[in-house]
């Protein structure tokens, strides 16, 4: 309910956020939109020293396009990427996170540093292949989505790094799909299932899928993957290649959700995903 | 930091917490219960340390210094289990067993000889929190030899009578508030150590004490309810006549009796017939203590168990037989011309009329165009689902001879109290024993007393919660603010008028009898301008112009308390989809028809009738209290206890029929727990319904989609191998 106690600080510069960062050592925080490490310390679960806070960093908001590639602020919130059409699957995965409340002060920045495999965006960057810049006293980095998760709540951004910017390829021509499974609308996902797939007539020229929730990082479903590229596209093609979804998987049990089940649901929501990115119902 | 108080330093309070309801007749197992432990913990959450200190921030710092020595014991979280024991909750008791109590009527054995047809089913009814918005707080001021106690309650009465006896103070010394009460459900209807700790450690500091309690210590400590695992064994003639019906409760308590933890399942006991007439019925109830928190009231307290295990197995009673749920229910009623309806267990519903409410469920519901549409939506692969709930339930919790200490043993009576003051300009403040939380009891009092005197409801101010204020007063739980306070106050109101005729008769030179209320005056039957405003009856009042005897002013208090209980019905239907890949239930539409008597706020019958309803839904879909084997709790948080939200509910239909109560000159019956009794049989049976094609008869709540999952894979895996 009350958090320890810590000291907190809002640079108005990244120079002075990362300088703050890199001071506070190994316990400093920075916050975003602070819906996940707010409840984490109200619970005492974590205890920074120092919270940096990014609310006063300037041009870190907001969304760009520049030569086929979306510039996304790190500090822009959900709700912003929601009422973004143009970003496709990205939109609708943030319009599916909790509540309003949430998803106006939660960040894109935030819930991808803090690498939830739970959350909605992580496996709709993987199947992007979007990556993010991070900047640090060395200078700017860019990760790749694919590199960025390492395990559970683990992330390749160093603790004296700050996730500035994400860039998603703009996926023009390519249908998309997402299926979040949740017992209620502001829960986590139970299990996700995000799909985008590239057609030319009724072949599948290309195709991705991403899961959610199944097991410590966010994952791209690899065994759907090659199973559909390059075949026509109908409802059988699309179940049998949905019936891989769980291939190499290991979610773990949680109270509402065995194993089992869970690896049920990836193939189920896989099926949905798949035929609602291609546009057969 | 000011002080750290363990059980060991509270040598100064005359007992442990109080146990005050029983069921009557037997001996309960009761363990001592101290607001902190003393050696052993029972349960997680069971408080081991009280902190105090200048501000909430470094309490809670301090709190992280108090480093307790545990030795873990074997623990019992399964109530089944605990019976079978060891290992023992209470070493002391010898047994994990409180009590156990029986009520019956009529011969059962020859109900069963005489059965065509027996249905057994094992009912689980799990654990859920009352989840109020507001938790619960306090803050204690002991000075100058008195207390005054702030508490986030519903019994501020019985907190002052128990205060006083905890702490050895005389009764006028204590004073207990409650203010406006963010929720409660009966989660707020206790003695709690905290307020306990509060009062002792401000008599023990010299300093008032604060405590507002967390939404994880909320659901770790305050009281949850259900609980219950029953066998239902029900025997039917082959047309469906109802023979016998006999059911054995287990019913896990928790680590503690609390104030009314045993009693509560014996109230399901009281309505085990439901609306039907059943000739033999028994009701067996065993308590078991587990190693966890303490069970008690919450909303419908042992009613929705038993309606529950009625509805859901009458239902599988239908599909044994082939028969229409409807047809079976309509058969059995309890006929409108038989009320007052008595019992074989020896209670008497009121009023009712079973079949009204039913026939007024169907104008909304078109049963026959849904099983068309059922059909053909299977064929397609969509599995839709139909359930009804036809309930009574027993409320307006009052007669002393039932729950006093002849009865279920509480050592007090069950009236309540009003006192109305009417002011020298006609305003009208007015004092109830009855202690409200939410529910919208100023309106409707306002109400009921405007009505009486002839002045506008927003002159009436209704006073509530204070001992130190108004009378006496038994407070609010168990539906009883209306048919029983808000009587009490119609008769205190009458009095008021009585008064106010004498007054105006004597002014106006009329008789008593001639003067009736007619708009805005007291006038003179037949003649409507020659009257006088409740101003001037309060003017003349208080000037002593009143009749040769009669006293000056115009106040009034009343105590009273009814005959019987009574008994709101009605017919509820749930309609929902079942998504058969994933298991997820969608509710498309709920309709509740209730008949609370005469409505008194149609607004707020409409309120508390959407909440008692989404209260069962979120039981049978969404919400459970879970501990692990070891005795962890795993639902601390609201992430984990699945409140339904207003995206997971469809918009309710509603309607009523009215058959008055004879209970009470309003006619009125209690709503606050009727729409929480009804539904969550009806979601479960619509459930069943849309499972029967997928092989699935039967299924216990909380019906989450890995539990329906599971289900609809078992009856696959069956098929199987039968084929």
């Amino acid at each position: 309910m009350i958090p320890a106690e810590f000291d907190y600080t809002a640079p108005e510069s990244l120079e002075g956020a990362i300088a703050a960062l890199a001071g506070g050592g190994d316990d400093a925080k920075l916050l975003a939109g602070g819906h996940s490490l707010l409840p984490l310390m109200k619970l005492r679960l974590a205890a920074p020293s120092l919270l940096v806070d990014l609310r006063k960093v300037p041009g870190i908001h907001g969304i760009q396009r520049e030569n086929g590639t979306f510039r996304i602020g790190a500090m822009t919130p959900h709700a912003v990427l929601e009422r973004s059409p143009e970003l496709g699957v990205f939109a609708r995965a943030a319009g599916s996170i909790a509540d309003p409340q949430v998803r106006n002060r939660g960040t894109i920045g935030g819930s991808l540093a803090h690498g939830d495999p739970a959350s909605d965006l992580p496996a709709v960057l993987l199947i992007a292949e979007g990556s993010v810049t991070v900047a640090g006293g060395s200078g700017t980095r860019t990760i790749a989505a694919g590199d960025l998760f390492k395990d559970y709540l683990l992330t390749a951004i160093e603790p004296a790094e700050v996730l500035t910017e994400v860039r998603i390829p703009a996926l023009d021509g390519w249908g998309y799909g997402y299926q979040k499974f949740n017992r209620r609308s502001e829960d986590w996902a139970m299990v996700g299932v995000s799909a985008l797939i590239k057609q030319t007539g009724d072949i599948c020229e290309d195709v991705r899928v991403g899961l959610t929730n199944m097991g410590p990082t966010p994952l791209r479903a690899a065994g759907v993957e090659q199973a559909l590229k390059g075949q026509p596209l109908n409802a059988d093609s699309i179940a049998k290649a949905a019936e891989q979804a769980a291939e190499g998987t290991d979610p773990p049990a949680d109270l509402n959700a065995s194993s089992d089940y869970k690896r049920h649901l990836a193939r189920v929501l896989c099926r949905r995903a798949l035929a609602e990115a291609a546009g057969i119902t | 930091v000011h002080a750290v108080f363990t059980g060991q330093d509270l040598t100064d309070l005359t007992g442990p917490l109080p146990q005050a309801w029983v069921p009557p007749g037997i001996t309960v197992n009761n363990p001592d219960h101290w607001p902190l432990a003393k050696d052993t913990v029972n349960h997680v959450g069971d408080p081991v340390a009280m902190v105090i200190g200048d501000d909430r921030y470094s309490v809670i710092d301090a709190t992280e210094d108090v480093v307790v020595e545990y030795e873990p014991l074997p623990a019992v979280t399964d109530p089944e289990k605990a019976l079978a024991g060891p290992p023992l909750v209470h070493e002391s008791l010898g047994t994990n067993q409180s009590h156990e109590w029986s009520l019956g009527g009529g011969d059962l054995d020859k109900g069963f000889a005489d059965a065509e047809v027996v249905v057994e089913r094992r009912v689980v009814n799990h654990r859920t929190a009352g989840g109020a918005i507001e938790p619960r707080g306090v803050l204690a001021d002991y000075r100058a030899g008195s207390l005054t106690i702030w508490s986030a309650t519903q019994v501020p009465h019985f907190i002052r009578l128990f205060l006083a006896i905890l702490l050895g103070m005389s009764e006028e010394r204590v004073r207990a508030i409650a203010p406006e009460v963010g929720g409660a459900f009966g989660s707020k209807l206790q003695m709690y150590g905290e307020e306990v700790l509060c009062a002792w450690a401000s008599r023990k500091l010299n300093r008032p004490i604060k405590w507002i309690e967390t939404r994880s210590e909320n659901m770790a400590v305050t009281h949850q309810g259900r609980d219950q695992i029953a066998y239902v064994k029900m025997g039917a003639k082959r047309d469906g006549k109802l023979t016998a019906l006999h059911v054995k409760i287990i019913a896990d308590l928790g680590a503690y009796n609390m104030l009314l933890t045993a009693a509560i399942p014996s109230l399901g006991a009281f309505v085990m017939s439901g609306v039907y007439k059943i000739p033999a019925i028994q009701t067996d109830i065993v308590g078991a203590f587990t190693n966890k928190c303490p069970t008690d009231a919450i909303r419908g307290a042992g009613r929705p168990e038993a309606t529950h295990m009625i509805e859901v197995t009458l239902d599988q009673l239908a599909a044994e037989l082939g028969m229409d749920p409807l047809d079976i229910r309509r058969k059995n009623f309890i006929p409108a011309d038989e009320f007052p309806a008595e019992l074989p267990i020896g209670v008497v519903y009121d009023s009712g009329d079973y079949d009204k409410s039913l026939n007024k469920l169907l104008e909304h519901v078109d049963v026959g165009a849904f099983r068309r549409e059922q059909e053909e939506l299977r064929a397609k692969g969509i599995y839709r689902g139909i359930g009804f709930s036809t309930y009574t339930e027993i409320c307006g919790l009052a007669p002393t001879r039932v729950v006093g200490p002849e009865g279920f043993g509480n050592q007090a009576g069950f009236w309540e109290s009003a006192m109305v003051r009417v002011h020298n300009t006609g305003a009208v403040t007015v004092y109830t024993g009855s202690s409200p939380h939410g529910q919208g009891h100023e309106t409707a009092y306002a109400q009921i007393v405007a009505d009486k005197l002839g002045v506008d409801p927003s002159v009436v101010e209704v006073i509530h919660g204070d001992t130190g204020t108004g009378p006496e007063g038994r407070n609010t739980y168990g539906s009883r603010s209306l048919a029983v306070g808000g009587e009490s106050l119609a008769k205190c109101a009458t009095k008021i008028a009585d008064k106010a005729k004498a007054i105006v008769a004597h002014q106006l030179e009329a008789s008593p009898e001639d003067i009736e209320v007619s708009g805005d005056k007291f006038a003179v039957r037949g003649s409507p301008d020659k009257g006088m405003t409740l101003a001037e009856v309060a003017g003349a009042a208080y000037l002593n112009h009143v009749p040769e005897g009669m006293e000056p002013g115009l106040e009034a208090t009343t105590f009273w308390e009814p005959e019987n209980f009574v008994f709101p019905f009605g017919a509820h239907a749930c309609i929902v989809d079942l998504d058969a890949d994933t298991g997820k239930v969608k509710i498309l539409r709920y309709v509740a028809v209730d008949d609370c008597g005469n409505p008194i706020n149609p607004l707020l019958i409409e309120g508390q009738v959407h909440g008692g309803v989404v209260h069962a839904i979120g039981q049978a879909l969404y919400e459970r209290v879970h501990y692990d084997e070891d005795g962890q709790l795993v639902t601390g948080t609201f992430v984990d206890y699945a409140l339904p939200t207003a995206a997971e509910l469809p918009s309710f239909e509603t309607d009523r029929t009215v058959t008055p109560s004879p209970v009470n000159s309003m006619g009125a019956k209690g709503v606050g727990e009727a729409g929480t009794i009804a539904a969550s049989a009806a979601v479960t049976n619509a459930v069943i319904d849309a499972l029967r094609p997928l092989g699935v008869s039967y299924i216990n709540m909380p019906l989450t989609p890995m539990r329906v999952w599971e289900a609809i894979e078992e009856a696959k895996g069956k098929a199987g191998v039968a084929a």
